[in-house]
């Protein structure tokens, strides 16, 4: 067949593509909802203009993001049956689940109060209408939930048991799938991930407007809030990170293996985790490296004399288990991403921490590329999860479903290479045009600052918010 | 009562949700060319379904999910099957989801005249397709043994189909101006009432061909009870409309599709996508469904959450109830 036509790997490419976009939005939403409930609660608290005034600004920015969010999701819903009709089938008694789980409880609470925050804000009680963003931000992080559950499976099958006259995966105990070692640890990883990418807008856009001097009394604390949460979220993120490396290693040690470009099993002090490599792509050969003894073994076993699979043994047992093949996932993405993903991290708490010392007591730096610095937060915290995913997602090739299924055999047996094209080349053009005219209704949205909210009532001295219609 | 039995008609209730409640915005959407003559009233109508759309929305996401999961070999025949016609609604889904909320967030009349076309354009192509999808689906498609669907995108654009297209197009531009006259006020409410009854018209006219043609060639015993239900809910919605009682239209139309989706369910039972081609190779309820461990415990979920569910929705409509003015467009800002 053409080359250009495989349905297998255009349906791939469309899969990352879409997915890796959906995920764009979908952090800042989760870590927004929470932000904009925050200040609204400070607000609700003291009735102050201020605390109004960054409660209205992020949550513009919020909206804007959450449109691209939902419409995206809908595609991520539809296009397992459309283009992986053999995996639908295979796993839909025991996936299926988790996902209309997601939409009875999660999304279906998360679009109704979403509805009530936009348009409720004179025409509910101050308190109910707080409510109606907090069950915003719940119903983001429980729709996180189910869907990471979802996603665990394929990385680690628990709770179910193949019916070989049907030739699929039946879901045999719920709760075995709702608590898979590895969504536990995933999910509470991705949450703090997510949080900081918010806190990166948050710094980004108060830095902006901060280097120019301007709208101190709202950007001000907006900043402080931001780099406290980038501190924090980047603590938890690494220590769940650790906890996910333990699950990872027990659950899929070919992936450790990859992400560290270990062709030989290592124990010890051998056992050691490059910082900076360079050689040729696949890792097979290194000309230069950066290298942390022990690190591998202490990610991988929380011991210091651990030993760590490599990828010849690696592939040598797989081939013994599942037949002849190639286990061996891409391995210049896994080494890559999973560098990426730490380094950025780890670089966004150390800037943060400079960022808290540097503001402490009200002072506010002067010179200009401290803020420049600053105003990387966002885009680099949003690249640090999306190489993360990347790195789980590519990490799990060959298969689709870790051990049970691989990718080759799950894609839609009916749907033509044309079909796929066409529908790759439509969401490629249709999500280019729109990236561009959400990345500028955003930062126009940061450039306009936050809204003039009125003044404060002669009796009560609260600020109250004005009607809001479309 | 079989498990897979009862999710055949919970998948149902989900459909009747979504295209009740996402059938008015579509009608809404689809209006703005006929009823929004300035920008005041393009806002007014928008915001009728401004707090509502979102949720309405969702109705075919967990329609989805469900199907997914109670389904899977329905889900992955038809979404494979129908590739091209759900990628044009996923567009249209795509083009109208971002225009409600990017529309406002420049204050260029060019702007906003490409979202309100993006906007009709989104609404108007799902209420045909939705339509033409179903009708496909009542009418059986030519499937192999692997229950893949072995037609083309051409096999879906079928006489009978479009007509089903032509139908829930009719009908959710009438349900959608009729909601339009409910929520608004003076004259644009009167426009919406004259619009629907034309529209409301010819929805009864091609409607009562396409049930007439589904009942002849596919009719089941329960079919012609829904069937003669949702002919005589249209005719009395329209006839209300016409006597200016606005809220009964509305629900007799919403009651209408209620009954015209179980009419066309209850002639696809016990099969779910029946083979054109040849009957053994058609998906039933039987061979299409879940395990019962799954289906148990989705049932459960059902069962506590939907209640949930209906309670805060129909509380959000509460809310909302009062009609939009000009006068309250005009004075809120932005
Ligand atoms: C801001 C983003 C961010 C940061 C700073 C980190 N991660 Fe991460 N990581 C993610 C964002 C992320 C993610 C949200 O993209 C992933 C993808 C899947 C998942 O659950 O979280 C992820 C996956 C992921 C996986 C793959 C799990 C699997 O495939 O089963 C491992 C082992 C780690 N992370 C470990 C770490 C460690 C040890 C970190 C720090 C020391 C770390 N991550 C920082
Ligand atoms: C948690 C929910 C998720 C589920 C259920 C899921 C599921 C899948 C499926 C079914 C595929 C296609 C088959 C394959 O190529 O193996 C895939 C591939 C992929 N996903 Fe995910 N995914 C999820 C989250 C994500 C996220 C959040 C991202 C990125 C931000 C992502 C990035 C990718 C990429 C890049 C691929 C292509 C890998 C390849 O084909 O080599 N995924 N995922
Ligand atoms: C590939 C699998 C995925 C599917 C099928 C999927 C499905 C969807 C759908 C249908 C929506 C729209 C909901 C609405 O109308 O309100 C949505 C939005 C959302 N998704 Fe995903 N999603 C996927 C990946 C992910 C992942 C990996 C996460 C979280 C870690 C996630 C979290 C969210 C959140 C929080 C929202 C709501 C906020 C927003 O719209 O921005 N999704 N998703």
């Amino acid at each position: 067949m053409n080359e250009l036509l495989d349905p297998l790997l255009l349906a791939r490419w469309q899969f990352g593509l879409t997915t890796v976009y959906h995920f764009l939005f979908v952090p800042l939403t989760i870590g927004l909802a929470t932000t904009a409930a925050v200040f609204q609660t400070a607000w609700y608290r003291t009735g102050k203009a201020e605390y109004l005034g960054i409660t209205k600004f992020f949550g513009s920015i919020f909206l804007i993001n959450f449109a691209m969010g939902v419409v995206t999701g809908i595609v991520q819903e539809f296009q397992f049956g459309m283009n992986w009709s053999e995996y639908s089938r295979f796993v839909g008694d025991v996936f299926g689940a988790p996902l209309a789980l997601e939409g009875l409880l999660a999304f279906f609470f998360e679009a109704t109060f979403i509805g009530l925050w936009i348009f409720g804000w004179d025409k509910l009680p101050r308190g109910v209408h707080l409510a109606t963003i907090w069950a915003t931000a719940v119903g983001s992080i429980a729709s996180a939930y189910f869907i990471i559950a979802a996603n665990a499976f394929m990385q680690n099958p628990v709770g179910y048991e193949m019916n070989a006259e049907k030739g699929r995966a039946e879901l045999v105990d719920i709760g075995a799938l709702l608590t898979n070692p590895v969504a536990v640890a995933a999910f509470p990883h991705t949450i703090a991930a997510s949080f900081m990418v918010a806190a990166g807008l948050v710094i980004s856009a108060a830095a902006w407007h901060l280097a120019r001097n301007q709208h101190l009394d709202t950007m001000r604390p907006a900043l402080k809030f931001g780099l406290w949460v980038m501190v924090g979220a980047g603590i938890l993120t690494t220590v769940f990170g650790d906890q996910l490396s333990l699950a990872m290693v027990a659950t899929q040690p070919m992936k450790m293996a990859a992400a560290e470009a270990t062709y030989e099993t290592v124990c010890g002090a051998d056992a050691s985790f490059s910082l900076f490599t360079l050689g040729t792509p696949d890792g097979s050969s290194e000309l230069f490296s950066i290298r942390v003894p022990y690190l591998l073994s202490f990610l991988s076993t929380h011991t210091f004399d651990g030993c760590v699979e490599g990828i010849n043994d690696l592939q040598g047992q797989y081939e013994m288990l599942y037949g002849p093949g190639d286990y061996t996932p891409i391995i210049w993405i896994t080494y890559w991403s999973f560098r990426w993903m730490i380094g950025l991290g780890m670089a966004h708490v150390l800037v943060a921490v400079i960022g808290l010392w540097l503001t402490r007591k009200g002072r506010m730096p002067k010179r200009p590329w401290v803020w420049k610095i600053a105003i990387w937060s966002f885009p680099l915290s949003l690249a640090a999860m999306i190489v993360g995913w990347i790195f789980t997602e590519m990490g799990r090739q060959p298969w689709i479903v870790f051990s049970l299924l691989p990718t080759e055999s799950a894609v839609s047996p009916n749907v033509t290479g044309l079909d796929v094209l066409i529908s790759l080349v439509a969401f490629t053009l249709v999500y280019g045009t729109l990236a561009v005219v959400e990345a500028r209704l955003v930062v126009r949205a940061i450039r306009n600052g936050p809204p003039e909210v009125g003044e404060p009532d002669p009796e009560t001295g609260r600020v109250e918010p004005a009607t809001t219609v479309y | 009562m079989d498990l897979s039995v009862l999710w055949f008609w919970i998948v149902a209730f989900l459909f009747i949700g979504y295209f009740v409640l996402d059938g008015f915005d579509f009608g809404v959407g689809m209006s703005l060319p006929f009823l929004g003559r300035d920008e005041t009233d393009r806002r007014v109508l928008i915001n009728t379904i401004g707090p509502v759309w979102d949720l309405n929305e969702t109705w075919v996401i967990v329609a989805g999910a469900s199907l997914f999961a109670a389904f899977p070999e329905w889900y992955a025949t038809l979404f494979s099957g129908f590739y091209l016609a759900l990628l044009l609604i996923l567009l249209a889904l795509i083009a109208r989801g971002v225009s409600f909320e990017y529309r406002h967030q420049r204050p260029e009349s060019r702007w906003k005249r490409s979202f309100d076309r993006m906007i009709i354009v989104g609404s108007a192509v799902p209420a045909f397709l939705w339509g033409v999808a179903f009708a496909n689906i009542v009418q059986g498609v030519p499937l192999d043994a692997g229950h893949n669907y072995t037609g083309t995108l051409l096999d879906l654009l079928n006489p009978y189909a479009l007509l089903g297209g032509a139908t829930t197009l009719l009908l959710f531009f009438t349900h959608g101006v009729v909601f339009v006259s409910l929520k608004t006020e003076g004259e644009l409410r009167e426009r919406a009432r004259r619009l629907a009854a034309r529209s409301g018209f010819i929805a009864i006219v091609v409607a009562a061909a396409f049930l007439a043609w589904t009942g002849l060639a596919f009719g089941a015993p329960w079919f012609w009870g829904f069937a003669a239900a949702a002919a005589i809910a249209l005719v009395a919605g329209w006839l209300a409309n016409a006597g200016g009682a606005e809220g009964l239209a509305f629900s007799l139309l919403a009651i209408t599709t209620a009954a015209a989706v179980l009419a066309l369910f209850s002639a696809l039972f016990p099969e779910v996508m029946p083979a054109s081609n040849d009957p053994a190779n058609s998906l039933t309820i039987e061979n299409a469904s879940s395990s019962t461990y799954t289906l148990t415990v989705m049932s459960w979920t059902a069962l506590i959450f939907f209640p949930l569910v209906l309670a805060y929705q129909g509380w959000t409509y509460w809310v909302f109830r009062k009609r939009v003015t000009r006068a309250s467009i005009e004075a809120a800002a932005h």
